[in-house]
């Protein structure tokens, strides 16, 4: 079943096309991981996706009402933004506003979705902390968190793993894996490329605002492609513990 | 922390004692037990006149005109997701004051009981159009608070221009004394006048608690989670515009109220910028009351204005929340 139908979205910066009719369609039981180098679009192919910048083209999700979209896709921003010092607990709540969480004490229902999205994020020790006053990797995850408890079919996470500890890297992306195979679809954009090889089942590439290439991880991080978009080489091996790729350094073909 | 439906209570149960003290203050030396019988039944003498058209009028508008300064207050600090927000920003305020201080120049003032209030609500009006129009129906805070500060620093110069230019010494004097902000002497006219714009306002104000704990996430991460941004951003500017609008052509400019209630009471909802939103109603109609008893007094008989006390009381008080949120930061 598929969770998200672009069809030709473009999203214009002034004159010039920030992102350039992508058309793509994720299916649930999918990790998709969103790569590309920096400027490529990602970020503003994923906020034109929810509809939440201006853009031309069909986009599933960004023709839905605002309510029933927020029930549909969940969104981790890659800002991390904290504005009050709420403790962890109600700032994971926040993620069941759509579902109708509001000033009163949360319904057993909403109590149950926040308590699997802290232990999925190993939180449990810190529901009454002050989210502000975490370490930057901590409030990434509860803000992960939040996302989770909103228990949307489609997750969309910019960069969620960006500042992260290797452990809660590897915790993250299995995260995204247990989803998928609770039959969710996530898109998760990433810059690193070993963990984007080892846990996404599907990669789509992006450079200047089109989608370059788009399947398996084995096929879109081929040497030429890396190359030709980043500008590297890498050492690329397939292991009895599946594809690993290591950046080794910058080619003489630049971008 | 206090369970949320607690302090509601608490802080309601406070307002009302607040309440009943401002009732039994005056010049006219009522005792408590015989003022509350002729505030409820007619005596027919000049006690039951006191009570009722006295004392009443002026206790209800220190708790509509606090909780107005209060609830706009925590809305404003939501919205902007910052503390240093009070509902005087938008720029309405001012213009609500230069509306009346024009009235009393003009002489205006004086043809009718309500041409006062009617010419600062006018002023209000004209700001939140002025401020929708420069802001657009897609800016974002920042546009907003920029179009507010500029609204804010004309009606304050033009204010001052009609000073300047007065050449009514009395007419001068009059506008001094009404700009600094004061609850004596109101009637059930201007309770009447009043109450509208700021139920409205409270009708606009209170739905935005979801809303604005979304914001908390940033706005972007509220839109996705089903705010509709432009829409907030209406109901609180008509919301406020409304509630303080009122609040400033009844009492003048009454300062410190909206900064410092939600700064008072963030702590004790847990930081939620929804939950403020009545705490801060209750708390600033607590405030008010409280500031109009002890002007009372503090100088019986030579009348200390309302928002002198307020701000006497205020700076110091969000100077030590200054201190404590430094302290809490190192």
């Amino acid at each position: 079943m598929s969770l998200l139908t672009l069809d030709a979205v473009t999203v214009l910066r002034g004159q010039c096309p920030v992102v350039d009719a992508v058309s793509l369609a994720i299916d649930a039981g999918e990790v998709v991981g969103l790569i590309g180098p920096n400027g490529a679009g990602k970020t503003t192919l994923l906020r034109g996706a929810l509809g939440l910048l201006p853009h031309t083209g069909r986009s599933s999700l960004s023709q839905m009402p605002p309510a029933a979209r927020a029930r549909h896709a969940a969104w981790l921003p890659q800002g991390r933004e904290i504005a009050w010092p709420v403790d962890v607990e109600t700032l994971v709540a926040l993620g069941r506003v759509p579902h109708g969480a509001g000033l009163s004490a949360l319904s057993a229902k909403d109590a149950a979705a926040v308590e699997r999205a802290l232990a999925r994020m190993d939180l449990g020790g810190f529901r009454k902390r002050i989210a502000t006053r975490l370490s930057g990797g901590e409030q990434a995850r509860v803000l992960l968190a939040r996302a989770l408890a909103q228990e949307a079919p489609l997750l969309l996470a910019d960069e969620p793993i960006a500042g992260l500890d290797p452990g809660h890297q590897i915790a993250t992306m299995e995260v995204f894996n247990d989803l998928a195979a609770e039959g969710c679809g996530v898109v998760v954009s990433l810059h690193d490329l070993g963990l984007a090889a080892r846990y996404c089942s599907r990669l789509v590439l992006m450079a200047a605002g089109r989608v370059v290439a788009d399947g398996p991880p084995a096929e879109v991080l081929s040497p030429d492609r890396l190359a030709a978009v980043f500008g590297i080489t890498a050492f690329l091996a397939d292991t009895a513990d599946g594809l690993v790729l290591q950046p080794l350094s910058r080619s003489g073909l630049r971008p | 922390m206090i369970p949320f439906p607690r302090l509601l209570a608490g802080l309601a149960a406070l307002v009302v004692a607040l309440f009943l003290v401002s009732l039994l203050i005056g010049p006219a030396g009522i005792s408590p037990g015989r003022g509350l019988a002729a505030l409820f039944h007619d005596d027919g003498g000049p006690m039951t006149l006191v009570m009722r058209e006295i004392r009443l009028p002026r206790a209800l508008l220190g708790v509509m005109v606090g909780a107005s300064l209060g609830l706009s207050g925590a809305a404003m600090q939501g919205y902007l997701r910052n503390p240093l927000a009070e509902p005087g920003l938008i720029g309405v305020s001012g213009s609500a004051a230069l509306g009346a201080v024009l009235a009393i120049q003009t002489g205006v003032a004086a043809s009718f009981a309500l041409a006062l209030p009617l010419a600062a609500l006018a002023g209000a009006g004209i700001a939140v159009g002025l401020l929708l129009a420069l802001a657009g129906p897609r800016g974002d805070s920042l546009t907003l608070i920029l179009a507010g500060i500029a609204i804010s620093a004309l009606a304050g110069a033009l204010t001052s221009l009609v000073l300047n230019l007065s050449p009514n010494p009395f007419a001068a004097s009059d506008i001094v004394f009404w700009m600094l902000g004061s609850l004596a002497d109101r009637s059930f006219l201007h309770v009447a006048l009043a109450l509208p714009f700021m139920a409205g306002g409270a009708a606009l104000l209170l739905p935005l608690a979801r809303g604005l704990d979304t914001l908390t996430l940033g706005e972007d991460a509220a839109a996705a989670l089903g705010t509709r941004l432009g829409r907030l951003r209406l109901m609180l500017v008509a919301g406020t515009a409304a509630m303080v609008g009122a609040a400033t052509a009844v009492a003048g400019t009454i300062g410190f109220v909206g900064l410092v209630v939600p700064h008072l009471l963030r702590g004790a909802v847990g930081a939620r910028p929804g939950r403020l939103l009545a705490a801060s109603a209750l708390g600033g109609a607590a405030m008010v009351l409280a500031a109009d008893i002890a002007v009372r007094i503090v100088l019986p008989g030579r009348d200390l204005k309302l928002g002198v006390l307020t701000a006497i009381v205020g700076a110091p008080l969000f100077l030590h929340l200054v201190y404590r949120t430094r302290r809490d930061l190192e």
